[in-house]
C-alpha cells in the first residue's frame, strides 16, 4: 500500500499512485477522482512528529566529508517548517557556493518505542518513504555542527512522493538510492552501507528518548553530493519507494 | 496546570496552545560564551559563533510546571537550563528587528535540562532530548504585560534557597534581534516556542531537590528531581 497526501481543487486528500488509462502517472483519490500527477499539489505524506536526522552514517559519504567515522550516532533534529512535498521548490539563496542534496531512506515510526531492543525494532515501523535533506556547506559552523541554519532551512527537506507500508517492504537493510540532477546520475549507493543501520538507530535512539508514531528518522546519505544551482531538477530514487522530484529555484521568487 | 505535551496551556491571546515546538538558542547570554573563554578560537570551533546556534526540544521532552523530572540512571546531576520562553503569535518569516515583537504572542519559562556535557561541537541530542527535558510554564504572559523582555531578572532557587541569578538584558542578541536571524531562514509558527538563552555556570541539581526558576512579571516554574529508579 502507498499513500500520498495532495491538494486538490480546495481541499487535502489521501491519495494512492495509479497508472492512468492514457499512461500517465497519476493518482487516485480516496473519492474517485483520478488526477494526472502534475493536476495536483504534493504533500509531505503525513504530519510529521519529531524529525530526527543522520548524519555521516555511510562510511564512504563520510571519508568524502573528510571526517573520521564517529563513535555515537551523530544525531541532529529538524522542524516541521523544512517539510516540503513532492514536486515543490526549493531556495537556494544568492551568493552561496555549495548546496547538496542528500538521498536518505526515511523510517516513519508507528508505535512508541522507549528502550527497544534490535530485534524488535522493526515492529515499531510503520513505513518508509524517501527524503532529500539538502545542506547548504556556506553556513557550517562548528557549533552544534550542522546547525539549523544549515539543515533546518525553510523548503529544504523533501519528503515523500508517499508513504510505503513497512509490510511492503521485504529488507529496508537493501535497498537502492540514486539521485540524478537534470537527468545525470550525480549519486548512488545501498542501504546495507549503512555505518548504523535502521534497527540499530531505532534502538539506540530509543535508549534514551521516546519515539512516537509519526516521528521521522532520515538515516543519512552516502557518497555523491555536488553542488546543484538554480533550475536544476533534482529526482532521488529508492528501490521500492519511488522517486521524488525537486526543482532549485532562486530569491526572485521569495521576494528576497 | 497540567500540560500534555504539544498542547494545553490556555492562553487569552491567539494562539491559544502552544505548538509543540520549541526551539532554543545556545550561548546567546554573554556569561555563556564568556564561559567558554579562548576555547572557542582553538579546535574544534575555530571562531565565535556568526549566526544564531539552535537547538530543538522535541515533543518527547515537552513537561508541565510540576511534573517530576527523572534524573537517568548512571548521571550524578543536571544542568538547568533557566530561559525566557518566546511565544509566537503570528507566522513568522524574515521579520525585520524593529517589528519583530509585534509577531510575539506572549512569554513563559522554559528550563532546558540537560545531562551536563563539555562539547558544543556536536548536536547534544542524547544530552538534551531526554523525556520530560523540557519543563514550560506556568503559563503565557500576553506580551503586552511585560514592558521589556530584554530587561527580565531570573532566579533560580533549589530547595527554596536562592543560587544564581541572570537578566536577560545580557542575551548578545536580545530578543527582537533575535527572532530577526532566526527567521532569516526558519518560519516560526503561531505557538511555537523560542528560548532565548540560558546564563552560565548553570546551577546543576540532583535527584531529591526542588527547582524553581522564577523571571520577573512570568512567575515561576517548579519541578521536583526523582531519581530513575525511584
Amino acid at each position: 500500500m502507498k499513500l500520498a497526501r495532495v491538494a486538490c481543487a480546495g481541499a487535502i486528500h489521501a491519495a494512492q499512485p495509479q497508472q492512468l488509462s492514457d499512461g500517465r502517472s497519476g493518482v487516485l483519490l480516496t473519492d474517485g477522482r483520478r488526477l494526472a500527477e502534475e493536476e495536483v499539489v504534493w504533500l509531505p505524506p503525513l504530519e510529521v512528529g519529531t524529525i530526527i536526522a543522520l548524519g555521516l552514517n555511510y562510511a564512504e559519504h563520510a571519508q568524502e566529508l573528510a571526517f573520521s567515522r564517529s563513535e555515537a550516532p551523530l544525531v541532529f533534529l529538524k522542524g516541521p517548517g523544512t517539510l516540503l512535498g513532492h514536486r515543490g521548490i526549493t531556495r537556494r539563496p544568492a551568493g552561496v557556493k555549495f548546496m547538496h542534496y542528500e538521498c536518505e531512506l526515511a523510517v516513519v515510526i508507528g508505535r512508541s518505542a522507549r528502550g527497544v531492543r534490535r530485534a524488535d525494532a522493526l515492529q515499531h515501523v510503520a513505513g518508509y518513504c524517501i527524503a532529500n535533506d539538502y545542506t547548504i556547506r556556506d553556513y557550517l559552523e562548528n557549533w552544534y555542527r550542522p546547525n539549523l541554519r544549515v539543515k533546518n532551512r525553510d523548503g529544504a527537506t523533501v519528503l515523500g512522493p508517499w508513504l510505503v507500508d513497512a509490510a511492503d517492504i521485504a529488507d529496508p537493510g537493501n535497498l537502492d538510492l540514486r539521485t540524478y540532477v537534470n537527468g545525470k546520475l550525480v549519486q548512488q549507493g545501498n542501504t546495507r552501507d549503512m555505518t548504523n543501520d535502521v534497527p540499530a538507530l531505532i534502538e539506540y535512539l530509543s535508549s534514551f528518548m521516546t519515539l512516537t508514531a509519526g516521528d521521522v528518522i532520515l538515516t543519512g546519505t552516502p557518497e555523491g553530493v555536488v553542488n546543484v544551482d538554480v533550475g536544476d531538477e533534482v529526482v532521488c530514487e529508492i528501490d521500492d519507494l519511488g522517486r521524488l522530484h525537486n526543482t532549485i529555484v532562486g530569491d526572485q521568487l521569495f521576494g528576497r | 496546570m497540567p500540560l500534555s505535551p504539544c498542547s494545553a496551556i490556555a492562553m487569552e491571546e491567539p494562539p491559544y496552545h502552544l505548538s509543540g515546538r520549541v526551539y532554543g538558542a545556545l550561548l546567546n547570554h554573554r556569561t555563556a560564551l564568556q564561559a567558554l573563554g579562548d576555547s572557542i578560537n582553538q579546535p574544534p570551533y575555530r571562531a565565535a559563533p556568526q549566526a544564531p546556534v539552535l537547538y530543538i526540544k522535541p515533543r518527547n521532552t515537552l513537561a508541565a510546571c510540576g511534573a517530576p523530572v527523572i534524573v537517568p540512571s548512571g548521571v550524578a546531576e543536571l544542568e538547568v537550563g533557566a530561559s525566557l520562553g518566546v511565544v509566537i503569535g503570528r507566522p513568522s518569516c524574515n521579520l525585520a528587528e524593529e517589528r519583530a515583537l509585534e509577531h510575539v504572542a506572549g512569554y513563559l519559562i522554559v528550563n532546558d535540562v540537560s545531562v551536563p556535557h563539555l562539547s558544543y561541537y556536536r548536536p547534544a541530542i542524547p544530552c538534551k532530548a531526554r523525556d520530560g527535558f523540557c519543563p514550560l510554564g506556568p503559563c503565557v504572559v500576553p506580551r503586552a504585560v511585560i514592558a521589556n523582555p530584554d530587561n527580565l531578572t531570573i532566579r533560580i532557587y533549589l530547595d527554596g534557597e536562592l543560587r544564581a541569578t541572570a537578566c536577560t538584558a545580557q542575551l548578545l542578541r536580545p530578543v527582537a534581534k533575535l527572532l530577526a536571524d532566526v527567521t532569516d531562514f526558519m518560519t516560526l509558527s503561531p505557538g511555537d516556542v523560542l528560548a532565548v538563552g540560558v546564563a552560565q555556570p548553570a546551577p546543576r541539581v540532583r535527584a531529591g531537590q526542588r527547582l524553581c526558576i522564577e523571571i520577573d512579571g512570568i512567575g515561576r516554574l517548579e519541578n521536583t528531581f526523582v531519581d530513575a529508579a525511584a
